[in-house]
């Protein structure tokens, strides 16, 4: 069994540290990259979402390599993603590629089922060699959000924000390399003191939070760069969703202790938004209003175009803009979308949340 | 005298402007065919300007924008790179302190802008489609035989302009064509284009704008009286043209690029209009670095690199493109 699974940001490092620990034997896709995308759209309906197309790359760039299982998460709920193993697996199927979809239902849904799955898997493993391979690859998914965080601080400030992405991915690669816990904080500990000796500006970055559906948020490829584009326009970026935080949430029931800024948001969606609308749709108006109650010069939402739960938080933006005297901004992205009009808009609109909050300080 | 240069590289037109200090205008500012060559329309243009020039002229600062900003910006040496939606606005502001609302409709792209109190507070452009735009007029008034400068005339002839359904270029192609061979008349036809372009606008970049007056319509196609008519029907309101419409982006990107060189006191990074002589050699190539395989873009003067672009990871990248 050679198992392979999509990208989605840095995930797949995580992913590799459980499974390998697990004892699988495991092929990876390349990194997601224009081929993936040709891939995936030749075979996708037209108006499938842009994560979808991308699976669907990343599969069968696997396949090419030699990997015959995949191994895919599911959902419930509105969001089309529930979907998403069913049609793959029929795509798949059409175009004579032989491979096996194990399915992970979300756990808390179908508790036994997930169970059922893994034992599938990895067969009668004992059970504290599953916990080790849970915890180390869960200090992965910590020192990633860790670095990240860094990442998103420190762009705006330092003299020289190439250098330390170059910092960034170095640590990136080394943590995937980790062969242990220590090693883990090692690599960590030397990015933090790394970045934080770079010789920084004197301005204050103007902030700006993230929010929209996961996999736009956290895969780079399919948001064009966005936190890059906007940090080195000198914006400090924050996101509202987190590996480890949405790891805890829906695979461990939040059993661990992980806070993350915007934790407590989802509740401040009401009164704009009181009904679940599937995927990510109440976060991102729980978020924006957290992010705005926070003094945030400015919120972007990211969608994959045709996204039904970013659509339906997207419609009650200009009330929370309103009220909270805010300014936002929605990319709906699929391949089809022009890098020039994006870096337009993306300038526009930090120079136009640099007036509001110089406004707001009364220099002008 | 000491003056401050706007470049505005677009799609369509390429356009120069040179102010004062007070921010009027010196001499008549140059409106140029971009047509696929940006370089050398940026010499042409430039070489044409230093002949208008007088000994005691002065070039104390230079600001680009429009979707050619970061190129023009390198080949120059610009002091501010800004985006059209800034440039604009800030120009607009500039002949209409009061404005609210700014369209704008270029060739290739339109936007609107809403200001409250001299500030920009939300925007959009078009993304999907560029059937209100410029180009698509061109178009049509070619299909039409007619020059596209009498095409705004001939719309206010009309006395009853039909309805052409507008949601796409093609499409509202092929029912103008349906209304020509029901026998409507020319003008009925001509005002109805203009009455789908705006609803156009008004649909897909309008979208959940609050758009309140002072209206101020800027770019090329407010030029055209049967388009400025439509709008002043759909939204019931005035609509200001300002004089030089046309080059608003380029005046917008000279007063920010005093505004840059007073604020900082610095010195113009601007390179004289010697630039007009020197050979530039632009090419792009494709990255064998990673399976990303970005295209870069190169600009040489000589063995000196100004500038390179369009990396993910910034390996390459000489100069900042923002």
């Amino acid at each position: 069994m050679k198992i392979t699974y999509p990208h989605m940001g840095n995930v797949c490092i995580v992913i590799k540290a459980l499974l390998t620990d697990l004892g699988l034997e495991l092929v990876l896709p390349p990194p997601t990259s224009r081929r993936t995308v040709e891939l995936g759209v030749r075979y996708s309906h037209e108006f499938a979402c842009f994560p979808f197309k991308l699976n669907l790359g990343n599969y069968l760039e696997a396949y090419e390599l030699g990997a015959d299982t995949i191994l895919m998460a599911g959902g419930v709920g509105p969001c089309r993603f529930g979907y998403y193993a069913q049609v793959q697996q029929q795509i798949l199927e059409d175009l004579g590629v032989k491979m096996e979809m194990v399915v992970l239902e979300p756990p808390d849904v179908s508790f036994h089922e997930v169970k059922d799955k893994i034992h599938y898997l990895i067969g009668d493993l004992p059970w504290w060699q599953v916990f080790k391979a849970v915890r180390f690859a869960w200090s992965k998914a910590r020192a990633i959000d860790t670095i990240e965080e860094k990442l998103l601080y420190f762009r705006p400030r330092v003299k020289e924000p190439i250098k330390l992405e170059g910092y960034f991915r170095e640590t990136l690669k080394e943590i995937d390399e980790a062969a242990d816990r220590r090693e883990v904080e090692r690599v960590v500990n030397s990015f933090l003191k790394k970045s934080e000796i770079m010789p920084q500006l004197s301005v204050k970055p103007l902030k700006v939070g993230l929010v929209g559906e996961i996999f736009t948020l956290l895969e780079p490829f399919a948001n064009y760069d966005m936190e890059r584009r906007l940090g080195l326009l000198g914006v400090e970026v924050t996101r509202s969703v987190w590996l480890s935080a949405w790891i805890n949430e829906h695979l461990c029931r939040g059993l661990l202790r992980v806070r993350t800024e915007c934790s407590d948001d989802k509740k401040l969606a009401a009164p704009y938004l009181n009904s679940f609308v599937g995927g990510h749709g109440v976060e991102t108006v729980g978020c924006t209003v957290g992010f705005a109650q926070r003094n945030y010069d400015g919120v972007i939402q990211l969608a994959p175009l045709t996204c039904m739960p970013e659509i339906v938080a997207h419609s009650v933006f200009p009330a929370v803009s309103e009220d909270y005297q805010i300014p936002l901004l929605t990319f709906y992205l699929d391949e089809l979308s022009g890098e020039a009009g994006l870096q337009t808009r993306l300038e526009a609109f930090v120079d136009l949340i640099s007036a509001y909050s110089r406004k707001k300080e009364g220099v002008l | 005298m000491d003056l401050y240069l706007g470049i505005d590289v677009g799609s369509v037109s390429t356009n120069l402007i040179l102010i004062d200090h007070q921010g009027e205008l010196y001499l008549s500012p140059l409106y140029l065919r971009t047509q696929g060559q940006p370089i050398a329309v940026l010499k042409q243009g430039l070489a044409l300007l230093e002949e208008r020039l007088s000994a005691t002229d002065r070039i104390c600062g230079a600001g680009t924008t429009g979707s050619g900003r970061s190129l023009a910006g390198a080949l120059i040496g610009a002091d501010i790179v800004k985006n059209e939606i800034t440039a604009h606005s800030v120009a607009a502001l500039s002949q209409v302190p009061q404005v609210r609302t700014v369209l704008e409709i270029g060739g290739q792209d339109s936007k609107i802008i809403i200001l409250k109190s001299g500030i920009v507070v939300d925007f959009a452009m078009n993304t999907v489609c560029a059937a209100g735009t410029g180009s698509f007029l061109d178009q049509q008034a070619n299909r039409l035989n007619l020059s596209i400068e009498d095409f705004g005339d001939i719309a206010l002839q009309s006395t009853n302009p039909v309805r052409i359904a507008g949601r796409c270029t093609v499409f509202a192609e092929s029912d103008m064509i349906h209304k020509q061979q029901m026998g409507h008349t020319l003008p009925d036809i001509v005002a109805g284009l203009c009455e789908a372009l705006v609803r156009n606008y008004l649909n897909n970049i309008g979208k959940g704008m609050e758009i309140k007056s002072p209206v101020v319509f800027q770019g090329g196609v407010a030029a055209n009286a049967g388009i400025c008519s439509a709008f002043r029907r759909a939204l019931e309101t005035d609509i200001i043209v300002p004089q030089h419409f046309d080059v608003m982006g380029a005046y917008g990107a000279a007063i920010l690029a005093r505004d840059y060189t007073i604020e900082h006191g610095c010195e113009t990074q601007f390179r004289g209009f010697g630039v007009t002589l020197l050979e530039f050699q632009n090419r792009s190539f494709i990255c064998k670095g990673c399976p990303n395989a970005c295209e870069i873009i190169e600009i040489k003067q000589g063995k000196e690199v100004l500038a390179r672009w369009g990396d993910r990871c910034g390996r390459w990248t000489v100069a900042e493109s923002a």
